[in-house]
């Protein structure tokens, strides 16, 4: 509200300093950067990767679309739902398990809780871990990587309730080669993303270099990513130590969904924290969380179970870490 | 020594009664609109299930080891009298947590939490000790479960709810979520 006054005074009330930044600025421009990392697992996976990729996708914007308020599809947050989600899933899942992976998410992660930013859980995640209660063994048939690329790898257009008919060449995951044979994997193809696993979880440099751009621009809080790979360094580093068996640092860090969910869904600003004592927490317990499930849990990735996990507990968080009021008396202080 | 911590993380978070093995869902849905309440609710049935597991161990010890076929109605008398003593010192504490609790408090006694509690720790030949951490993870595991459902609810109070989904069809579908969470925690300790 503006009152103009005769000396060409404009007086306004508070904020005078506008960012340029708003909800859709900021969610198109984490979709641009996940155009690279959607590329790498095309280079990798081939044409599949898209077919599951794009399925999630279209399952969550449907989804956004019909059950949204108003037109809530514009602000591009449904189409990174669907993105991080198909990223998470293997290149042989079938498509129509992928997109109804996407409406769960959006629907039962998002819409019920009244749409974006009152979800406590991060929609993708949702999605995925729906996925993985439904459909344990096709969301963990991973197929190998290379080839040509228009190779169909496994049963992507199976059609529901239908036993698969055809068969996929499979591959163990870095993690799963650890946890179940004791094998370890080479740290170069780790950090190239030559390996088999989901889609998102072989290009850790790409991820890297994606999000360093998102915290540069402030789109995402750096202090969560580096939490979580601190502790999980430390950890896996004072783990190393003690039992050589166990993996070190390195591949804890470049193995499984840890730079795509550290990165990606952990920072999701909606189901993160607030503060930045919070934040610090919050990164920590994911990484604690991370590092138990792998180690001593009875599945070889924990990522998404960690942050949905700290999710749960992002209320709390919230509550614990908020600042004093400035002015106002230290607690314990008379 | 290691045992019991692992019956204590086990109970705790893997098997938790609640979100893992669906038990003692009556508070879970009923008393986590506040934090306060749920999480004093949880300390109260931590109490109750500390009582159980103390009595239980026992009963099954000295008194019925000739009547094992008397067991659940024994358990359930031992859970009935404890829940009248903690309700009684409530009262008598904290007349305004009794009046929160309302009809939830007497109800601790039908909580199938306890009573599985008692009927596991049988099951598994669970010694004094053992017994004891049990409880004490399957009490700190409710309280976990019940805290968390009240502060995702008062978060869900100042969000925009589709009108279908307000109340407890949102609680239900918050219960599941959580509950695949702690999924994650599945199959821990038997791995390599």
């Amino acid at each position: 509200m503006s009152a103009p006054r005769p000396s060409g005074l404009v007086i306004t009330a508070s904020p005078h300093v506008r960012s340029q930044d708003s909800t859709p600025v900021i969610m198109w421009n984490v979709v641009g950067t996940l155009v690279p990392v959607i590329a790498a697992a095309a280079w990798f996976f081939g044409i599949s990767a898209l077919l599951v990729i794009g399925s999630a996708a279209i399952g969550a914007l449907i989804t956004e679309r019909v059950f949204g308020r108003g037109d809530s599809l514009a602000d591009g947050s449904a189409v990174i739902t669907g993105l991080l989600l198909g990223l998470t899933l293997p290149a042989g899942m079938p498509l129509w398990m992928a997109a109804l992976g996407g409406a769960f998410g959006i629907g039962f992660g998002k819409i019920v809780w009244g749409g974006l930013g009152q979800n406590v859980f991060n929609p993708a995640l949702v999605g995925r871990a729906f996925l993985q209660a439904a459909f344990p063994v096709a969301i963990t048939t991973w197929p190998t990587g290379g080839g040509s690329f228009w190779t169909l790898r496994g049963d992507l257009f199976a059609l529901p309730f239908m036993h698969p008919v055809t068969d996929a060449i499979t591959a163990a995951t870095p993690l799963g080669l650890l946890k179940f044979e004791g094998q370890g994997t080479d740290l170069t193809r780790l950090v190239i993303g030559n390996t088999g696993g989901s889609l998102g979880e072989t290009a850790a440099v790409i991820i890297l270099a994606c999000g360093a751009y998102l915290a540069f621009r402030g789109y995402l809080n750096w202090r969560i990513p580096i939490s979580i790979f601190l502790t999980v360094a430390a950890l896996s580093t004072v783990i190393h130590l003690v039992d050589a068996q166990r993996p070190d640092a390195l591949f804890m860090l470049f193995s499984g969904g840890l730079m795509l969910g550290a990165v990606y869904m952990a920072t999701d600003m909606v189901t993160s924290p607030v503060t930045n004592r919070g934040r610090w927490v919050f990164g920590a317990g994911v990484g604690v969380l991370v590092v138990v499930i792998r180690l001593w849990g009875g599945l070889p990735e924990g990522v998404m179970y960690a942050i949905l996990f700290m999710n749960a507990l992002v209320p709390f968080i919230n509550r614990a870490t908020q600042p004093r009021v400035f002015g106002s008396a230290r607690k314990g202080a008379a | 020594m290691s045992n019991l911590a692992w019956i204590f993380v086990s109970t705790l978070l893997v098997s938790n009664f609640t979100l893992a093995m669906f038990l003692g869902l009556c508070p879970f849905f009923g008393v986590t609109a506040k934090i306060g309440t749920a999480w004093r609710l949880g300390v109260a049935n931590t109490f109750v299930m500390l009582l159980t597991a103390l009595s239980a161990w026992t009963l099954n010890t000295y008194v019925l080891t000739q009547v094992p076929f008397l067991r659940t109605i024994a358990f359930i008398v031992v859970i009935a009298s404890g829940v009248q003593i903690v309700e009684m010192a409530i009262k008598k504490f904290s007349p305004v947590l009794f009046r929160q609790l309302g009809i939830f408090l007497p109800l601790i006694t039908t909580n199938c939490a306890i009573l599985g509690l008692a009927l596991f720790q049988t099951a598994r030949q669970y010694t004094l000790a053992e017994s004891i951490v049990f409880a004490l993870g399957g009490g700190m595991g409710l309280t976990l479960a019940l805290s968390l459902m009240a502060s995702i609810r008062e978060r869900m109070d100042v969000a925009d709810v589709p009108v279908v989904a307000r109340g407890m069809g949102l609680v239900l579908v918050v219960a599941s979520v959580l509950s695949m969470a702690f999924m994650g925690f599945a199959g821990m300790g038997s791995a390599p």
